[in-house]
């Protein structure tokens, strides 16, 4: 067993479990928080089923941000398309035999990871052209478009320039998963690529990142438009008690 | 106030260059002791109001899911940036939603995130300081609370929230400001924002019903605290007082009498307007909305109609039913509460009303929606019929209607300057040039279609236009109430 393959297990290990720990914890945060009060932007749905499908629409084609501005909602877009197409297809180095999906996804992948580093480099170039945008970007933010880059860069060198054993790499996170390591190949662009991805899932849950599931709970878009038909109450209005405040 | 110069209106919207500082002369009127200490806060900055403000702050949080969310989500993708109406006529940075939010943002972080403990300048964090304070205390007073960004944004992130937060916190350790805290004083004493007592009241009402006489040689009432009378009216104390306001108030009472209903306002809850929701504080909210329920009781009312009032019909619409429902004591048939402009358009479509249109023949008019209407309410049973309705009462009323373009009216309407507690006139420049993207929607609509009056169903708007179209060279009664349309052109009494 080498170095390098201890090292990176551990690695995934501990960045798993900060993951998985620190959004479950943030996701129960949100849940339990009340909302006081009706404050969906509207016009909104006035249906349950009507606000599933505002939030559908806000989730796959970001519809407010299409309303906002065309260039960010296309480089937003395709990215974070790319991002989920890329997620999808990695799914076979964690899977054994492969998901349904993944042979269709062949299809695409050869342009998903340009769309990916394409629609980045939009958004980071907006942070130096625009000067409104310029204004609110603060080092993390760089940093965080450094971190998915790097990740697209190392991904597509392993892809175009200097490949690796990739089923050794299957072997090796099959083996994290079944607790019986693998060996990892020792390839640079391999080393950065899962170092970098590591780093993401480590920060995830005390990022901006957590517009992920955030989005979700958003009041704005998440609540129905029917108050004066149904009162709501939660948290410190579920206290107001009005019928004793008129006796009393 | 500082000399300033009124924005020059181009051929159409521009975004401007970032100014840094451009705005950061603008602060309201600090309240004193006396203003503060009816709202249960403190008369000046509290010992150690620091950590006094950092833990109201993780209070505040860990009771509202909004802020949890909005101020973990924000990604700075820009979306926002140039939708703000302050931002687009100062061009001062601070006055983009997203900076405006991390104003307070960049504390939450350093005193309740890992990443702002441990690595504050990585994300932007900032220590609670005087400086700080006094940021907030300016630039959280350059919001309107118009919710125009929570529309763009792709987490609905609502920096009108972040900003009741703020003013809260503010509030919390003894920096309130004047203009709101003195009028939510007055309306806890008195029972409205003017301070308008009982006598007075009733004597105006006594003028207007002797004006409409006049007028028209009907007998249209004005009815106060009468017990048994089906609908009591809520609406904001301006419509008792300014113009254009009272030519509303009037234009109610006239679709009242002309359909029968018997109405009342009440001496007790003689105001619609809730400054409590601009400063955020839900205990002044609740306090505030109560007296509408003790004077329906009392009144024994079966409806509750609101005036023409932007921020009240939010509260109204939105928050009465958390507030001071339930709402068992009244008739359930009707929408509770119910909108003057519901109410109007429904005996328009049954034809209970008649109008003669040519009384308005002298005008083209366009509609301003005002942001808590349009973005925070609805009226009638479908989504977005906030824009339809009041439309539909203006167009019942006047022969020439025309919209201003479309990205500046329904739920992209620009705010009129002075919404969200910043009518005052200590904020004159900021109200000014905030004014600056509808002024120019309007000046399109004045020069390409000949529109002579804009109509609008909220007081702030409406006193905001009357004092701002000056500065852009339109008459100031060019601002019309949507009421005032209708008294106009509604025919009361027999055909003749």
């Amino acid at each position: 067993m080498s170095a390098v393959t201890v090292i990176y297990a551990l690695l995934f290990y501990v960045a798993t479990a900060i993951l998985v720990i620190g959004v479950a914890r943030k996701i129960f945060i949100y849940a339990r928080t009340p909302q006081p009060l009706k404050i969906p932007t509207t016009p909104a749905p006035t249906t349950r089923l009507g606000v599933w499908m505002r939030m559908a629409r806000e989730v796959t084609v970001f519809e407010s941000l299409f309303k906002s501005n065309k260039w960010t909602w296309l480089f937003g877009w395709v990215f974070h398309l790319c991002l989920f197409v890329e997620l999808a297809w990695h799914t076979r180095y964690f899977a054994e035999p492969v998901w349904f999906f993944v042979p269709l996804l062949h299809w695409f992948i050869v342009f998903t990871g340009l769309g990916f580093l394409g629609g980045l480099a939009g958004l980071w170039g907006r942070r130096f052209l625009v000067d409104r945008v310029r204004y609110i970007s603060g080092p993390s933010d760089h940093l965080m478009l450094a971190l998915l880059v790097g990740i697209g860069a190392s991904g597509l060198s392993m892809k175009f320039l200097a490949h690796t054993d990739i089923v050794s790499v299957k072997a090796f996170f099959l083996g994290l998963m079944r607790f019986s390591w693998q060996p990892l190949p020792a390839d640079p662009s391999l080393l950065v690529h899962l170092t970098l991805v590591a780093t993401l899932m480590i920060v995830f849950p005390v990022s901006k990142l957590l517009h992920a599931p955030g989005v979700f709970f958003s009041p704005t878009r998440n609540q129905v438009d029917n108050p004066r038909e149904k009162r709501w109450t939660a948290g410190w209005s579920a206290k107001i008690d009005n019928t004793k405040a008129a006796e009393g | 106030m500082a000399d300033f110069e009124t924005p020059v209106l181009g051929e159409y919207q521009t975004i401007p260059h970032t100014h840094p500082g451009a705005m950061e002369h603008s602060k309201p009127y600090i309240a004193k002791p006396e203003v503060q200490k009816p709202l249960g806060f403190p008369g000046e900055l509290v010992p150690d109001w620091e950590n006094v403000a950092v833990m109201k702050l993780g209070e505040l949080v860990s009771k509202s899911r909004a802020l949890q969310v909005f101020l973990d989500s924000c990604v700075k993708c820009g979306a926002c940036t140039d939708k703000c109406h302050y931002y687009l006529g100062t061009s001062d940075p601070k006055n983009m939603p997203v900076a405006r939010q991390d104003l307070l943002r960049s504390v939450y972080r350093r005193y309740y995130t890992f990443a702002g403990k441990f690595f504050p300048k990585l994300v932007g964090a900032r220590d609670m300081t005087k400086d700080v304070l006094d940021e907030w205390y300016s630039y959280f007073h350059q919001c309107s609370q118009c919710r125009r960004c929570s529309v763009y944004c792709p987490y609905g992130i609502d920096t009108a929230e972040i900003s009741m937060a703020a003013r809260d916190i503010m509030d919390t350790v003894g920096q309130g400001q004047k203009y709101c805290n003195e009028i939510i004083g007055k309306v806890f004493k008195i029972g409205n924002n003017l301070g308008l007592p009982e006598p007075a009241l009733a004597n105006t009402l006594e003028g207007l019903e002797e004006d409409v006489k006049d007028d028209t040689g009907v007998d249209v009432k004005f009815p106060l605290d009468v017990k048994g009378a089906e609908v009591l009216l809520i609406t904001p104390s301006a419509d008792f007082f300014a113009e254009p306001h009272i030519d509303g108030l009037i234009g109610y009472a006239k679709v009242f009498h002309a359909s029968g209903t018997s109405w009342t306002l009440s001496s007790h809850a003689s105001e619609a307007a809730n400054f409590s929701m601009f400063i955020g504080s839900p205990e002044n909210l609740h306090k505030q909305a109560k007296r509408i329920r003790e004077a329906a009781i009392e009144l024994g009312v079966k409806r509750i109609i609101v005036g023409e009032c932007g921020h009240a019909w939010r509260v109204a619409y939105s928050f009465w039913n958390t507030l001071i429902g339930p709402f068992d004591f009244l008739d359930q048939r009707y929408p509770i509460p119910q909108h003057i402009c519901e109410f109007t358009y429904d005996l328009i479509q049954k034809g209970a009303l008649t109008f003669d249109k040519s009384q308005n023949d002298d005008k083209v008019v366009t509609f301003h929606d005002s942001c808590n209407v349009a973005r925070a309410s609805r009226m009638g049973n479908m989504p977005g019929g906030q824009f339809v309705i009041p439309r539909e009462v203006i167009k019942a009323c006047v022969n020439k209607f025309v919209d201003m373009s479309p990205e500046t009216i329904h739920e992209g309407t620009f705010c009129c300057g002075g919404g969200g507690g910043l009518l005052t006139d200590d904020l004159m420049e900021l109200r000014v040039k905030g004014a600056q993207p509808r002024m120019l929607a309007l000046q399109r609509v004045v020069e390409e279609q000949g529109v002579t009056h804009m109509a609008a169903i909220c007081a702030i708007c409406k006193a905001q236009f009357s004092k701002v179209l000056p500065y852009y060279k339109f008459p100031m009664d060019m601002i019309q109430s949507v009421h005032g349309l209708v008294s106009k052109a509604i025919v009361l009494g027999p055909k003749e």
